[in-house]
């Protein structure tokens, strides 16, 4: 009996004496597991690691750069960019690009909500009459056509543009036919290829057209058209990226600057700031980054001006040098999609008429896109990106009608608006040092031309930066300097 | 254990030659053998000392291009741009015929300046130029562009003529009457759309262009846009399956009203 209740004891207890091991077991794993990480991290804390006790924002620029671009946009990635390829040896200039607009991880196009880059029209011309706008059209050309070779990334399907070289063709009236015929003088002299044609032979080539009130008409041959400025902001950037450029999400919220006084021959007293520190606001959190730097590139376009006031840029006596603002002002353009199955066909340009109003063909299937823009009285207000389609009922379309009769009955399929960065002052671009402000480049105020010429001036900045001169195109004419003088660099235009 | 990886490896491997051919739909590429690009792609991707192979490989291609597409200018500058343009053409393998010639010559210089018995070489004006098969490029054209009575010219089947190739023959749009460009990979509906410049184009040969799309559409605006040419080798009928990971923009046109609406939607959002 005794030995029965031992028996049923020992039976009892098996349950027991055979789960009890194995948990003594588990618990012993566990703590060793735990041992190593305990040991990882007290490795960690040691100096010299990469351990830190604060969880790390993936988008933070790194603590310091040589060269900051702020802006994003196409001119800013262009010009980070051309320091890479331009740099000396491999790694020598660190560069960051700011930008506030975009998402790292996301590439659609939903995420340059407000750019001008991807808003616009995508022309390329060399239809100007400064002989420094068709050297840089000429090379941006140039560079389009050859980008797979610039932009390639090993491992990537090749970066096509999608240009479509159909050329502009500018119409002129009694009384800018002189400007036009001097205009194509200077583009001919600067290697475009443009054509002049009479009101009789503008009808011959184009049937379409209604030739009232035009005198002259000149037309690109070569390099002209559009493209994609999706394609060549991302080739730009994958490719920057690819040679190492930093990327930061963010907003640029002010600059740390160290300023030294002089005092000039005349006693007028000039303060001189060097740029120390870029402070950067990351998105949708409260945390900020400061980026110390040697230099400063300003290619935030519309909003420049802002960026430049942080600087200190015009903020001082209205008659003293650092009392001259950056004249960049943001302003709204609308660009009308429309369908019409009567319209001109392949051969239909990009249409610059008498009164400024543009429209072109795009794909196929009759559609068309156009637009003008509003003289000063009726500029729109920029706080939002409503279009208006009232302007297109009585402005545009009115005009667009008369030239290519045609256009009558058409039909308004869609419509958006984008930030011109307008120079106020010449409508030319600003581009290189400020005189008191050692270190901050400017490449903004394209005033609408930006996307054409944005891989010339991108080539530009770079070789202010690296070699101290323009060495391909001198652009010495969009200087600040102009801005303190009061010399306009004026685009003498048919429009 | 080991076989059913390499299966999956060769898997990877032939997938990656059927899909290598949408590197063809765009314009740019100018790929002659589409598989050998693929076995690269794919090793490239997996070992990084192939990139360098690839590298230097592009970098080679790129430099024969480029010196066969040299401008001749000894020639030009003894003889004028007609017989570097000769020169150019024969180097390349191609034919000409000057004014007053009745046969095609693709021998040596120095033949056809026999031929050329009663001409001074400096006089001598190219008629036609058939250049079809070689690798011109859009420098080569430099050669050219100088000429001043071209009537004839044959630019088939060459892989680096490219749209913006088209836009540099608007040199010859007063005296060009018959263009072939048959069979040019890179050749697109956009870069047809500057032959309007062309009005006494009487013949013009499109068949076989691969990268154009809606081939039937783009026949009838070609006939809109040269109503006195005669185009052969483009069908009304002819449409093209869809192209792999075609770019967004191509499938704008396909659906122009969706894609503009997505557009607009995508913008305001």
């Amino acid at each position: 009996m005794f030995g029965g209740r031992t028996a049923l004891l020992l039976r009892g207890l098996r349950p027991w004496l055979r789960v009890e091991p194995r948990r003594h077991r588990d618990s012993f794993r566990d703590f060793t597991k735990e041992f190593d990480k305990f040991r990882q991290k007290a490795k960690g804390i040691l100096p010299g690691s990469d351990w830190t006790p604060l969880p790390i924002s993936r988008d933070l620029p790194p603590e310091q750069a040589d060269v900051v671009i702020v802006g994003g946009g196409v001119v800013g990635w262009s010009v980070a960019y051309w320091l890479k390829r331009n740099e000396p040896q491999s790694g020598a200039v660190r560069v960051v690009v700011v930008e506030r607009d975009l998402s790292v991880s996301c590439l659609s196009s939903a995420r340059y909500a407000k750019a001008s880059t991807v808003l616009s029209v995508g022309g390329i011309r060399q239809q100007y009459s400064m002989p420094e706008n068709i050297q840089m059209s000429l090379f941006s050309a140039n560079f389009l056509r050859l980008i797979d070779e610039y932009l390639h990334v090993i491992g990537q399907p090749p970066v096509d543009v999608q240009f479509n070289p159909s050329g502009y063709l500018f119409l002129a009236s009694d009384e800018t036919a002189a400007i036009l015929e001097e205009n194509v003088k200077v583009q001919r002299m600067e290697g475009a290829k443009v054509s002049l044609l009479s009101p009789a032979e503008l009808k011959k080539k184009y049937p379409w057209m209604n030739t009232d009130g035009v005198v002259l008409a000149s037309c690109g041959l070569e390099n002209e058209g559009w493209f994609d400025p999706w394609t060549l902001l991302n080739a730009l950037r994958s490719k920057a990226i690819s040679m190492g450029v930093y990327q930061s999400c963010g907003e640029v919220t002010s600059f740390t600057s160290d300023t030294t006084e002089m005092v000039t021959q005349d006693g007028e007293q000039i303060d001189f700031s060097r740029i120390k520190y870029v402070n950067v606001h990351m998105p949708n959190s409260t945390e900020y980054a400061s980026i110390q730097c040697s230099l400063v590139v300003n290619a935030a376009g519309a909003w420049s001006s802002k960026v430049a006031e942080m600087a200190g840029i015009g903020t001082g006596p209205p008659d003293s040098i650092s009392g001259v603002k950056l004249p960049v002002e943001p302003k709204k353009r609308y660009v009308y999609v429309w369908h019409c199955p009567d319209g001109p066909g392949l051969g239909f340009p990009m249409l610059i008429d008498t009164t400024g109003a543009y429209c072109r063909r795009e794909g196929l299937g009759g559609n068309y896109l156009g637009g003008i823009s509003p003289t000063e009285e009726e500029e729109p207000d920029i706080q939002d990106l409503e279009v208006d389609h009232e302007f297109f009922q009585e402005k545009v379309w009115p005009k667009l009608a008369h030239r290519v009769p045609c256009f009558e009955s058409l039909k308004v399929k869609s419509s958006w608006a984008g930030y011109y960065d307008y120079n106020t002052f010449d409508q030319s671009p600003v581009i290189g040092l400020h005189p008191l402000v050692d270190n901050l480049y400017f490449a903004t105020g394209f005033s609408g031309h930006g996307l054409q010429q944005a891989p010339a001036v991108g080539q530009a900045i770079a070789e202010l930066i690296l070699d101290g001169k323009y060495k391909t195109i001198d652009l010495e004419a969009f200087s600040f300097n102009r801005l303190i003088k009061g010399e306009k660099a004026l685009e003498r235009n048919v429009i | 254990m080991a076989a059913p990886t390499l299966l999956r490896q060769c898997r990877g491997i032939v997938s990656l030659l059927y899909s290598s051919s949408r590197y063809n739909s765009s314009s740019t590429s100018s790929t002659a053998n589409p598989a050998k690009v693929g076995v690269l792609q794919y090793l490239c991707n997996r070992f990084y000392d192939i990139e360098t192979f690839v590298e230097v490989s592009r970098a080679l291609k790129k430099w024969n291009l480029h010196r066969n597409n040299r401008f001749c200018i000894e020639a030009c500058e003894r003889y004028g741009y007609e017989v570097g343009a000769a020169v150019f053409v024969l180097n390349l393998k191609g034919r000409i015929r000057a004014w007053g010639q009745n046969n095609w010559h693709q021998n040596s210089i120095t033949k056809w300046k026999d031929d050329l018995n009663f001409q001074r070489l400096e006089e001598v004006r190219l008629e036609a130029i058939d250049i079809s098969g070689s690798i011109i490029s859009y420098n080569g054209l430099d050669n050219l562009v100088n000429l001043k009575a071209l009537k004839y010219l044959d630019l088939s089947r060459c892989p680096n003529i490219d749209d913006w190739s088209l836009s540099r023959l608007t040199v010859f749009r007063d005296t060009l009457e018959e263009l072939s460009l048959a069979g040019c990979p890179q050749i697109t509906e956009r870069g047809l759309a500057c032959l309007h410049h062309f009005q006494n184009l009487k013949h013009l040969d499109v068949s076989d262009l691969p990268s154009v799309q809606h081939k039937g559409l783009v026949r009838i605006l070609l006939e809109e846009m040269l109503p006195q040419c005669d185009i052969v080798g483009m069908g009304y009928g002819e449409t093209e399956p869809p192209v792999e990971g075609a770019t967004n923009r191509r499938e704008m046109e396909e659906h122009p009203e969706a894609a503009i609406n997505l557009k607009a939607r995508e913008i305001h959002t």
